[in-house]
């Protein structure tokens, strides 16, 4: 490794949180204005990390906090993975790790409503790990590599060759985002459904890590997004606006729906959609 | 030390979480601590969320009357809460009991069972005079420390156990 790959990991792993916490922070300003209200200011949601960081350390068991720590450590190691342009599938292992252990955090204590999310959680899981796998293969398909480096060596913007795998893309993005219609897990904006589910017994510092884990994850996925237009920045940055703004619309004008609906829905629309991606690229080829 | 301390307490002030407990109220001042939530005050401009849960909130908002059967849960839901922890009594009846102060199921008002430390009075209080309320607490939460805990978090694990393991001895219906 040179130097400037360990400035760069160095870098993303200090930005990382100051980004996804901003960008959570126009998230929920913006919902506010949809709904006809002022909203919070940006930066409310490092008000609320650093408020939840001086609170009394409350815990059920060890595991909570033995699986907090996992959980962020994993979500660290994919950005930094990212940043030094390893291999996606690597990151997407690294990234499932931690998933799992949030998942095990809230399996580890008797509270039903915490034993309901998880399970809830691992359901949504199972609906964007094969997707994602589908949209890496994808990448894989156009530019004959999982190497993130030669990814970016690739001349064109591979969103036009896979723009359908790209729409796969965005429904991992909102189960990940826990945005409705598929934040049947936990969700955020004050739902108050199954009282926030896999979160319930997460409190004071520990929720605090959490959600500095989950901006690590939401740069994570907006930067798998930012590989779709990576030759020119103006693309870039046009490709993640509007897809983050189509997010937060389709997060205020759907409702809630079941996870066997979520289930059913993302699976069959997001396979034929990859099916119909590849078999144009292989139209294209012959 | 000094830059985190104010740190700390800007942002207290700036993300209060409210838990809402109904202990045995009429429902008129539920009503107007949701209306809090409306566009028309928009108390999320604060930083003010409704939160389902005790674990994650920092004010308890409680309205209505003590009686000896909710006191228990009202008495669980802010012992779940985690320092520094501030609570919230509304209306006539959460203040002092009310019309049904003398009651014979009534024990009273909130501070009866928990420490309370703003009194929002009204039948049923504004939804000006709660955001207010919240705001007088706010100054009350800002510097306050969370108790030193004598016993180590071990010895609070271990009977937390005990207590999961002996639940059968405590269910009512078999």
């Amino acid at each position: 490794m040179d130097f400037k790959t360990i400035s760069f990991v160095i870098l993303a792993i200090i930005l990382a949180p100051l980004a996804g916490g901003l960008l959570a922070g126009i998230d929920r300003r913006l919902t506010a204005w949809f709904q006809g209200r002022f909203g919070p200011p940006i930066l409310q949601p490092f008000y609320d990390v650093i408020k939840l960081l001086g609170k009394e350390p409350q815990v059920v068991n060890y595991w909570q906090i033995f699986c907090v720590h996992m959980y962020l450590v994993a979500s660290i190691l994919c950005v930094a993975l990212f940043a030094m342009q390893a291999d996606l599938l690597m990151i997407f292992f690294v990234m499932t790790i931690g998933a799992v252990f949030m998942v095990v955090g809230a399996l580890a204590v008797p509270s039903p409503y915490s034993q309901l999310g998880a399970q809830r959680e691992l359901i949504q899981m199972l609906t964007y790990e094969p997707l994602l796998i589908i949209v890496f293969v994808g990448i894989y398909f156009v530019t004959g590599s999982f190497k993130i480096d030669a990814i970016l060596d690739y001349e064109r913007p591979i969103f036009l060759m896979l723009p359908l795998l790209y729409l796969v893309l965005t429904f991992a993005l909102t189960i990940k985002l826990r945005k409705s219609p598929f934040d049947i897990s936990a969700s955020h904006h004050a739902h108050q459904e199954l009282v926030r589910g896999v979160l319930t017994e997460y409190s004071g510092p520990y929720l605090a890590i959490l959600e500095i884990a989950h901006w690590y994850d939401i740069v994570l996925i907006l930067a798998i997004c930012s590989l779709f237009w990576s030759t020119s920045w103006i693309g870039l940055v046009i490709l993640l606006a509007v897809t983050y703004m189509a997010e937060i619309i389709i997060d205020n004008v759907t409702p809630r729906m079941t996870w066997k609906w979520m289930l059913t829905y993302v699976w069959a629309v997001g396979i034929s959609l990859s099916f119909f991606n590849m078999a144009l690229l292989y139209a294209k080829s012959f | 030390m000094g830059f985190f301390q104010d740190l700390l307490h800007t942002s207290r002030v700036k993300s209060p979480w409210l838990i809402h407990f109904d202990c045995g109220s009429c429902n008129g001042c539920d009503i107007e601590v949701l209306a809090c939530l409306t566009p028309v005050y928009d108390v999320e401009r604060f930083g003010i969320l409704n939160i389902g849960n005790p674990k994650h909130a920092d004010i308890l908002v409680v309205s209505g009357t003590v009686n000896p059967r909710n006191a228990k849960a009202l008495k669980n839901i802010y012992d779940q809460m985690p320092d520094p922890k501030a609570v919230i009594a509304i209306g006539a009846c959460g203040t002092s009991g009310g019309v049904f102060r003398e009651a014979y199921n009534v024990l009273g008002g909130i501070d009866k069972v928990i420490p309370v430390d703003v009194y929002v009075p009204g039948c049923p209080s504004k939804p000006e005079a709660i955001i207010d309320g919240v705001v007088l607490a706010l100054e009350k939460l800002k510097k306050r420390r969370p108790e030193k805990d004598t016993e180590p978090l071990v010895a609070d694990l271990k009977k937390a156990r005990e207590f999961y393991e002996n639940r059968e001895d405590r269910q009512v219906t078999r």
